[in-house]
């Protein structure tokens, strides 16, 4: 397989990329969600684990959401679900209200979501935390105190332009603190 | 036979079938004329090996997106393991480092009574009363060897 590596900061949606969105707006049966592309993107009421027409899922402006694209060409609108084939939410669905969302280049993303990544692993034995990171290049982190998250968020956002014997070395004095 | 009056067929019932055929093949003749066609040979579609994926997921075989590190939110720290066990079922097979629930030597022990057991099956009536003495002789209580379960008479 050959496949073009290249650095942007603009995300295009992709079907079946999971990706962090900001819902926008309700509009009768779906909702309107952010996800950095050029269009926002629709995501259904019923597109959550458990949810019917009775049961819908609280869902409010302003929420964020993980989930993964179903329809996403050029030439219509591109929606989301945040349920798997199966009908299960496997983590996807209303991020909470905690936390900090930041965003980071798409280059970056692959490189923490790679097999081996060292900054993801050094970074885990830190704190306790916990993190979801989306293709369109947003991340969202929650630590047990305000200053772990954004300590976190820091140094994952220098992470673009730090080698990794400075990362290293700025680990190594917050785990002394 | 006129041509002229009978060309439409839908006005036509109580023809008969013969200038029926004809009325037919005349009408296809008059189409087929006017029918345009490429006079060219016929291409035939390459089959392209090229298949176009768009996203980078399968390329580089990222990882689930949704961590928790020491136990922040333990739902979370247990999809990793099964969302990431699917990507990477493959790697798992190769590894022959699994733990083996039973011991080497109980599956020994345990093949040894197997065989005798799966053995008697095959044995002819004769040399089944003969291992049935067996037993008993060998101990002097009569050692109830897989004996079943069932209704026991209560004795008078």
């Amino acid at each position: 397989a050959y496949w073009v590596d290249s650095q942007q900061k603009r995300y295009v949606p992709v079907k079946g990329d999971p990706i962090i969105g900001i819902v926008t707006a309700k509009a009768g049966d779906i909702f309107k969600v952010d996800v950095g592309g050029s269009e926002q993107a629709s995501l259904s009421y019923l597109a959550f684990e458990g949810a019917t027409k009775r049961n819908r899922p609280n869902v409010q402006v302003g929420d964020l959401v993980y989930g993964q694209f179903i329809v996403a060409n050029k030439d219509m609108e591109p929606e989301m679900v945040c349920i798997d084939s199966s009908g299960r939410a496997n983590g996807m669905g209303i991020i909470g209200h905690e936390g900090l969302l930041f965003k980071v280049s798409l280059g970056l993303i692959r490189k923490l979501l790679a097999p081996n990544c060292e900054i993801i692993q050094e970074l885990g034995q830190l704190y306790p935390f916990e993190i979801v990171l989306g293709m369109n290049g947003r991340i969202w982190v929650k630590a047990k105190t305000v200053q772990q998250t954004l300590i976190v968020a820091n140094i994952l956002e220098a992470c673009e332009h730090m080698t990794s014997e400075q990362r290293k070395q700025a680990l190594a004095k917050l785990s002394e603190s | 036979m006129n041509g002229g009056l009978g060309c439409s067929q839908f006005m036509q019932r109580g023809l008969d079938s013969e200038t029926k055929k004809q009325l037919e093949e005349e009408e296809k003749k008059i189409i087929s004329e006017e029918h345009w066609y490429l006079d060219l040979p016929e291409l035939k579609e390459k089959e392209s090996f090229i298949i176009e994926e768009r996203s980078f997921m399968p390329c580089e075989d990222l990882l689930y997106g949704r961590m928790s590190f020491k136990g922040f939110n333990p739902e979370i720290e247990k999809l990793m393991i099964q969302m990431n066990s699917r990507y990477k079922k493959e790697e798992i097979e190769a590894d022959d480092k699994m733990e083996a629930d039973v011991s080497d030597e109980e599956m020994a022990r345990r093949y040894e009574s197997l065989v005798g057991t799966i053995g008697k099956k095959f044995l002819k009536k004769r040399d089944r009363h003969e291992l049935q003495d067996e037993d008993e002789d060998e101990n002097s209580n009569l050692r109830p060897s897989n004996v079943k379960k069932m209704f026991l008479k209560p004795q008078d």
